[in-house]
């Protein structure tokens, strides 16, 4: 088991990426901070689809010298799943900044805690 | 190849550390540089993984586009905030 | 209601309908101008919960943490060997894209060739995601006042020298390492995605120390709003022809061409500047969205 962690490197530094990540969007309350931590959670996950579409001792997905034998080539299917997600994950982003400029705007704090209790007050003096 | 397998292993390391930096430090300007070196370290692991396409996409997108709009909305924070000091005083 | 429809979309295509007036209007609710809030939670009852809640809520997170590490270390350990050829995830369907996918495409870099021609539904799908997600942030972030950045703070970044002379070596040669990853999309590693982005932050190295005004007679909200239409419009019809034809694929009229030339593999090569363009144009919308609420 410790031996196939070990061959799993790559997959274990995203296993961990991942979880760092995870924490902070559970436990920071700063919302740039979660924004952060969501970046490097769908890095993290990228870096595992990648490090499963790789073959040792083969290259990059580009036919050279006419050569079409799949023996000398690694994977192309997870670069062009990930190749798409990258783009999204930036999209998202913006528009998660977008929305957090917002909030500051009008409640003058970047704390999820105080956005949630001040939200609810406003409620109540509504109704 | 042993020589690669030292390389990528302190990228992996690097990268865990800047990871880990990112969502500890108290300033938010400081997480934003770190985790624009952050994607840097990731392009190059992706080149290792001969993936180059993914390689110049993050180093364009996460080094650079999401850093500055990072930015940009720190500095519209700041703006507001400063506007709203002015306005009380 | 038929007459103020026609008047609306005639506005629309003069690009004069003002959604800032509309924001500003007083039926919609107006933040609160002066109220003091206070950082406590109202009533006594929710207090008492908050604080509990406050102090059980970072140990179940660990918790869940460390089980989900658990998990997925787990997991890891489970993985066939890493690098091998004969793991599942290695299956017929890549094996026809990497050994049909030149004669099928003419696209030598088989990433675009699966990306822009196999799986081009992904793809489309993903430039209407930029597409909405920059409609998002210009209804979240367009403001009413004209003049969002102090001018006087903007001057003193543009009078910068070594910013200025930085730009002018580096924009140029950004802009043309962009444009060669567009074109060399079906040749070589790149594509519209990543020399979209490139061209995207040369566009804003060039606003960052040049200044919008220069700019703004290319690149206003009308012509962003009519490139990146007729951009989606052409990849969304050729997709459609495609369907037409039985979806296998990306059908064209167009030949697929010696691979290898830069004229060749069919569609790919117009869809990747397709993209590319509704890419850089993303880029720099958001960058001109956030920095003074306009495009």
């Amino acid at each position: 088991m410790l031996q196939n962690l070990w061959d799993h490197r790559i997959a274990c530094a995203a296993v961990v990426l991942f979880a760092i990540g995870f924490a902070t969007l559970l436990l920071h309350r700063n919302l740039m901070k979660k924004i952060i931590a969501l970046n490097i959670m769908d890095t993290a996950t990228y870096l595992f689809l990648t490090s499963l579409g790789y073959i040792s001792n083969r290259t990059a997905s580009i036919i050279t010298d006419g050569v079409t034998e799949m023996e000398r080539y690694v994977n192309p299917l997870p670069a062009g799943l990930v190749l798409t997600g990258i783009v999204v994950s930036v999209s998202v982003t913006a528009v998660l900044l977008g929305l957090t400029i917002r909030l500051y705007q009008r409640y003058h704090t970047l704390n999820l805690d105080e956005i949630y209790m001040m939200a609810q007050q406003e409620q109540e003096e509504d109704t | 190849m042993e020589l690669m397998d030292i390389f990528e292993l302190s990228l992996l390391l690097l990268l865990v550390i800047c990871g880990i930096s990112t969502c500890v430090s108290k300033n938010l300007m400081v997480s934003l540089i770190i985790f624009m070196a952050y994607s840097v370290i990731m392009s190059i692991i992706w080149a290792l993984l001969q993936a180059p396409d993914l390689a110049i996409t993050e180093a364009a997108v996460g080094a650079g586009i999401s850093g500055v709009l990072m930015f940009l909305s720190l500095k519209k924070i700041r703006d507001i905030r400063r506007k709203e000091a002015e306005h009380e005083t | 209601m038929k007459h103020n429809l026609r008047r609306w979309l005639a506005q629309w295509d003069a690009g004069e309908l003002d959604f800032t007036a509309k924001t500003a209007s007083p039926e919609l609710p107006q933040p609160r101008a002066e109220t003091e809030w206070s950082k406590e939670p109202v009533r006594r009852l929710e207090r008492r919960q908050a604080a509990a809640f406050n102090r059980i809520y970072p140990v179940l997170a660990a918790i869940l943490c460390t089980v989900m590490i658990g998990f997925l270390f787990f997991t890891v350990s489970e993985l066939p060997a890493f690098g091998s050829s004969d793991s599942p995830a290695h299956n017929e369907v890549t094996k026809r894209y990497v050994e049909q996918g030149m004669a099928e495409t003419g696209a030598v870099n088989t990433v675009s060739g699966v990306i822009l021609d196999y799986r081009a539904f992904d793809t489309l799908g993903e430039s209407h995601v930029l597409f909405t997600a920059t409609t998002a942030v210009l209804i979240l972030l367009l403001t009413a006042q004209e003049e969002a950045e102090p001018k006087q703070q903007r001057e003193i970044m543009q009078r910068d020298p070594i910013l200025r002379q930085t730009a002018k070596i580096v924009v140029p040669l950004a802009m043309l390492f962009g444009i060669y990853v567009i074109f060399n999309g079906h040749l070589g590693p790149g594509g519209g995605f990543a020399g979209g982005s490139v061209i995207g932050g040369a566009l804003i190295l060039y606003v960052v120390s040049f200044g919008f005004e220069r700019l703004e007679k290319l690149l206003n909200l009308k012509t962003f709003r009519i490139i990146v239409l007729c951009a989606l419009c052409f990849y969304s019809l050729s997709k459609c022809y495609s369907f037409f034809c039985g979806a296998n694929g990306l059908e064209t009229i167009f030949s697929a061409g010696t691979p290898g030339r830069i004229f060749s593999a069919g569609l790919i090569l117009p869809l990747n500047i397709a993209v590319g363009i509704v890419v850089a144009c993303t880029m720099y919308g958001f960058y001109s969205l956030f920095r003074r609420g306009r495009i």
